[in-house]
């Protein structure tokens, strides 16, 4: 493995400096151009976005060569574990800017600050995957988290907007004050920010203390309402539904996945110390978060709100493989994460397609009947949610496979039972929208006449990317399977 | 000498801010937290954080406050009188209790564990504006050129989620 030293370079920056340019320049063209315009903004986000893809692709070098960089005193690393990361986001915001244009134009939303606030959220999570130290770690996820509860509240004329960007605000504020709390306490602990030091640190001294024991559970419940953990998980649904539908989308794929990115960081690199401690602890938000969201998911309408619930149980199932840890556990939390990015966004942009404006059209009843009168929509649905289910031959069924073998492998029997139970059970709640698709007539003709789904190109191309990415994934595992592997192995 | 002035400045800060959450006037609470403001700063000084300090009175007490006033006063919030609910009282009450205890829990570990890592010495410019800014300018440059990212966002999203008008015509 070869290691790269220096205090300042730049080059490891490159894909955070073009989004940042990318996002000031849109702001900018908003101020200096005509109205006309304004349906660009999306397609320059998008450009920004591939650029920085590119970057994140070559920068510093090929996947394959393991190159770690240390740059800006330690306070950034780039290796294969957070260039990965870093692909998953991208994807994740390049999907939802495809599924956005069309909603904004049809909802007379604003269109220059959305993609930008979008792509500050982006670069928020970019910097929690690479930070190699605490406050940037925390400056990270707060871009991301300011720039998410302005997204969640953007269509300001809608009460449940409004509704949800303020509970967003106001619990992650606070969830927000136990990040910077736990920080202080290793800080104190340890006398130092940087996670490598940290580590270094609590050898070192043989640190047993209990200020540093605190301070790491307080990390605990920051990134565990950041990534929806039950208890940590009450705003979910409520946000979930309230915030427009592109966004929801992009809220349960990138931020879920940064919040476990820098969680895996912090813990597995910094505090493995303290493995005894957390590990039951995990253990059991694992079991409940897993148990909690798939149960509650049975007895939603709406499908917004289903899919936060079950985003939740998503979760838990990551934070199995999150503590089964190892090699093949950490691959698998990639693994998993990436198809879930796929298969969700994909979901999301069937339901930003079908939920018509104003997003009344979000029920599962507001479905019958959709398989006769729009054949694409709903088949592209029911890939999306048997992928989530976890039926082969999906992404969704491979990436399950692999967290429960690896935490069978790992000796957490009881967890992988509980959640290859909660996967039955929530195969459930998942046909339902199925089956009222195509076995449930449609309550009135007239209803269904007006439901027509509103199918942009834009929209068509991120429904297509999502259904090759999950349908890949599924059939041809090995080549992601080899990818993953080597941005373990960067973590070490 | 110290030691007495962080207990009374600490102390000082506790009630305030106890003051302020418990006050039903909304100006005599952001009073309070002036004063909460106010004696975290003598605890920054404490610490040898002069220039932290400077920054909490003129930044925190001062402007952000005044800011505070003025709104209040503009929006001309009344006394709400009102009484909580017994069940919601009795939850109040074990929240405090669990809160404190855990306070208490954990004050009680990290003074009576002596395993530490050993304090090194802090340099004879710690805490002044030069040392600050030679901080924040090379080993800190890359959290301080994100802060600068994050306030623009801050700035983007408030004008959004506060602009009067919703429509094409001032884009």
């Amino acid at each position: 493995m070869e290691q790269v030293m220096s205090t300042i370079n730049l080059s490891a920056i490159y894909p955070e400096i073009i989004l940042t340019c990318f996002s000031l320049l849109i702001l900018l063209m908003q101020s200096f151009s005509t109205p006309r315009f304004k349906e660009y903004y999306g397609y320059v986000s998008l450009v920004g976005v591939l650029a920085a893809l590119a970057f994140v692709v070559m920068e510093p070098s090929s996947f394959f060569a393991q190159t770690v960089v240390y740059s800006f005193n330690d306070m950034w690393v780039v290796d294969n574990y957070a260039r990965f990361f870093k692909l998953i986001f991208l994807l994740g915001t390049g999907l939802t800017i495809l599924i956005s244009m069309k909603y904004l134009e049809d909802e007379a939303m604003q269109y220059g600050e959305y993609f930008a606030l979008i792509l500050f959220a982006t670069i928020g999570m970019m910097i929690m995957a690479s930070a190699g130290e605490l406050i940037t770690l925390f400056l990270g996820l707060e871009l991301m988290s300011l720039s998410l509860y302005v997204l969640a509240g953007y269509t300001r004329v809608r009460m449940v907007s409004n509704e949800a960007a303020l509970k967003y605000f106001i619990l992650g504020s606070f969830a927000t004050g136990f990040l910077l709390y736990g920080i202080a306490l290793i800080y104190g602990s340890t006398g130092t920010t940087s996670i490598r030091a940290v580590a270094a640190s609590v050898g070192k001294y043989g640190l047993y203390s209990p200020g540093l024991v605190m301070g790491m559970a307080m990390l605990v419940v920051a990134f565990g309402f950041k990534a929806a953990l039950v208890p940590f998980h009450m705003w979910t649904p409520d946000v979930y539904e309230g915030a427009p539908a592109p966004i929801t989308a992009f809220m349960s794929a990138g931020p879920k996945a940064a919040a476990f990115a820098a969680f895996a960081r912090v813990f597995m690199e910094g505090l493995p110390a303290l493995q005894m401690e957390w590990t039951w602890l995990i253990w059991i938000m694992a079991a409940l978060t897993m148990t909690i969201g798939n149960v509650i998911a049975l007895v939603q309408d709406n499908i917004k709100r289903m899919l936060a619930y079950s985003s939740i149980a998503h979760a838990g199932y990551v934070l199995v493989a999150f503590l089964a840890a190892g090699e093949l556990g950490i691959s698998s939390v990639l693994y998993y994460l990436l198809t879930y990015t796929f298969m969700n966004i994909g979901a999301f942009a069937i339901i930003t397609a079908l939920s018509g404006r104003g997003e009344p059209r979000v029920f599962v009843r507001d479905y019958q009947g959709l398989g006769f009168q729009h054949p694409f929509a709903a088949v592209a649905m029911s890939l999306f949610l048997f992928s989530l289910a976890g039926i082969p031959p999906t992404g969704g069924f491979m990436g399950k496979f692999y967290i429960f073998s690896a935490a069978v492998k790992e000796g957490y029997i009881g967890l992988a039972v509980i959640g290859v139970v909660n996967s039955v059970v929530s195969v459930y709640y998942y046909l339902r929208v199925t089956v009222a698709m195509y076995m449930e007539e449609p309550s009135s003709v007239r209803e269904a006449e007006a439901a027509a789904p509103i199918f942009s190109p834009a929209l068509v191309i991120a429904i297509f990317i999502s259904a090759y990415g999950v349908l890949s994934l599924g059939l041809f595992p090995s080549s992601y399977v080899a990818i993953v592997k080597q941005s373990f192995l960067a973590l070490q | 000498m110290q030691l007495l002035m962080f207990y009374l400045l600490g102390l000082g800060a506790v009630v305030a801010a106890l003051i302020m959450v418990t006050n039903k006037r909304p100006v005599r609470a952001a009073m309070s937290l002036i004063a909460t403001m106010s004696f975290l700063a003598g605890l920054y000084v404490l610490l040898d954080a002069h220039l932290i300090a400077a920054l909490q009175l003129i930044v925190y007490a001062g402007a952000i406050m005044v800011l505070f006033l003025f709104v209040i006063m503009l929006l001309n919030i009344e006394e709400k009188e009102g009484r909580l609910a017994g069940s919601a009282l009795l939850w109040q009450m074990i929240a405090i209790a669990v809160v404190g205890l855990v306070f208490v829990l954990m004050v009680s570990v990290v003074k009576l564990s002596d395993n530490v890592v050993p304090l090194g010495e802090a340099a004879a410019l710690f805490g002044t504006t030069r040392a600050v800014g030679k901080m924040l300018f090379t080993e800190y440059l890359l959290p301080f050129e994100i802060a600068s990212v994050l306030l623009l966002a801050a700035i983007v999203g408030a004008v959004i989620l506060a602009k009067r008008r919703i429509d094409d015509s001032d884009q």
